[in-house]
């Protein structure tokens, strides 16, 4: 899961960088790429829920 | 390949920012002091040796490679493809091991100190978030990679003329992503890099038991961690008035304003921490306080430059507020094991300073790139650093023998403790 939160973030960058390249309205810009910081936002939380989840297993 | 101009200095701007580029030192020392500070007494003499080592491994590494990708000196131009007409400029093609340093424009020169002494901030910063279980060859093993590969990338995209610092004059983007104090390419990306050391190398023995809460275990030198907080006053406040000369081109009158400016948001973020952390525990907790103080200065190297002392002020209001928080947080609700605080003081105060540099900044478009900045940091940086350590975890393990961690870092490490006169006592953490 970790490894799939991780993943996502690219994915993120790209909404971003689509978003400057392909538009040129400010305001359609600054909707996507912040949607692309979303993308990163879910991605990360899912990086941090597979820490913790592989945390429970091992019991440090 | 394309090739980039620095602009020129006057002698005195040179002078000055000569001069201050030896003060910003002190914002490492600061750092290391509160790296051991936070640490367990064990490994007080491994971690202070680790940041001095980081320090040396990160400038040799620099000036063999990482210069070089990173465009610090003029002559080579920067690798650069087309996409959407408009030009990317994604790597530097400096000379190697710092050719034609002497004959370099004054700024060239300077912003190659500038830079050397960024890569080795940014590696200074995981190290307190690994204390006593990171290798300390390991440790020299990472800053080697960041000082290699991930620095001079991210200083080229965001100081070298690089597509970010270009998104102004491709995309009408404001001034392009802006990062005077190394904001982003110092803090955030130590910030993020911590955190990937952290899941790596997982956190200390008996941190997090089976059952209950996650056990507490301070720093064992409060005295280290608030001098180091003064000292790296100082250096946060050399650096962040070079920066502005070096990266925003500011004229003499601008540079008291970024001076105060910094010593203002490191003063709020403060008080907030003081009055939050009075407000929780009962009583002001110093270890904290000294992480808001650090989350103020961090906030205010993307900002200090750029905005007005009431935002200054306002900034580190948020960042003293929210650090403790955090710190609490990423502890007790998300199980992150960081015994300097590194994510919440360099990775989300300066995530927070970029912002917040974006958004009171006057021109137009300068709040988008930011964001666009900020989504770079998150999406290619912190994969790419986590994939890189983790193959370096498969050739020099990160974490110490469960042998060396009951002992402790210093006796299993190099043979001999920081404190030797100190009567070693059973650790009642481990159950």
């Amino acid at each position: 899961m970790k490894y799939a939160g991780l993943l996502v973030l690219p994915a993120g960058f790209f909404l971003a960088i689509a978003a400057i390249v392909l538009f040129s309205d400010p305001a359609q810009r600054a909707i996507f790429v912040v949607c692309g910081i979303a993308v990163e936002a879910l991605g990360l939380a899912v990086a941090v829920r597979g820490h913790m989840q592989a945390r429970g297993e091992t019991h440090q | 390949m394309i090739a980039t101009q620095p602009p020129v200095l006057s002698d005195a701007l040179f002078a000055l920012t000569f001069a201050l580029l030896l003060l910003a030192p002190l914002a490492l020392a600061g750092v290391a002091l509160i790296n051991t500070g936070l640490g367990r007494s064990r490994s007080a003499a491994q971690a202070l040796l680790g940041n001095i080592a980081i320090v040396a491994v990160t400038a040799i590494v620099f000036a063999v490679l990482g210069s070089a990708l990173a465009g610090c000196l003029p002559g080579g131009g920067a690798h650069t493809f087309h996409l959407a007409g408009k030009p990317w400029s994604w790597l530097g093609a400096g000379p190697f091991l710092l050719g034609g340093l002497g004959a370099a424009p004054a700024h060239a020169q300077l912003a190659t100190i500038f830079e050397f002494l960024a890569v080795a901030f940014a590696a200074l910063i995981p190290w307190g978030s690994g204390a006593d279980r990171w290798r300390l060859t390991a440790g020299c093993a990472a800053a080697a990679l960041l000082a290699a590969l991930v620095f001079p990338l991210e200083a080229h995209w965001i100081w070298g003329g690089g597509w970010l610092a270009q998104l102004g004059v491709n995309f009408s983007l404001g001034s392009g992503f802006l990062d005077p104090g190394g904001a982003a390419t110092i803090h955030v990306l130590g910030g993020l890099t911590a955190m990937a050391v952290i899941w790596i190398a997982g956190p200390r023995r008996g941190k997090f038991p089976k059952e209950g809460f996650s056990t507490a275990m301070p720093g064992h030198n409060a005295a280290y961690v608030l001098f180091g907080c003064l000292v790296c006053l100082v250096g946060f406040m050399a650096w962040n008035v070079a920066g502005a000369i070096l990266w925003l081109n500011a004229p003499l009158p601008a540079l008291p304003v970024t001076a105060l400016n910094t010593l203002l948001s490191a003063s709020t973020a403060l008080a907030a921490t003081f009055i939050v952390t009075e407000v929780r525990f009962g009583k002001p907790d110093a270890s904290l306080c000294a992480n808001g103080w650090i989350a103020g200065l961090v906030a205010s190297s993307a900002s200090a430059a750029l905005v007005s002392p009431a935002a200054a002020l306002f900034i580190g209001l948020v960042a003293g507020i929210a650090t403790p928080l955090l710190v609490e947080l990423f502890e007790l609700a998300v199980s992150v094991d960081d015994p300097s605080g590194a994510i919440s003081v360099h990775g989300a105060a300066g995530l927070w300073g970029l912002l917040a540099a974006g958004f009171f900044a006057p021109q137009r478009g300068q709040f988008v790139a930011q964001l666009v900045g900020v989504a770079t940091l998150l999406g290619v940086f912190l994969p790419l650093v986590y994939l890189l350590f983790w193959l370096l975890n498969r050739v020099v393990p990160f974490r110490v023998a469960p042998d060396g961690e009951r002992i402790g870092m210093d006796l299993h490490e190099l043979g001999g403790g920081a404190y030797p006169e100190f009567v070693i006592h059973r650790d009642e953490s481990y159950r």
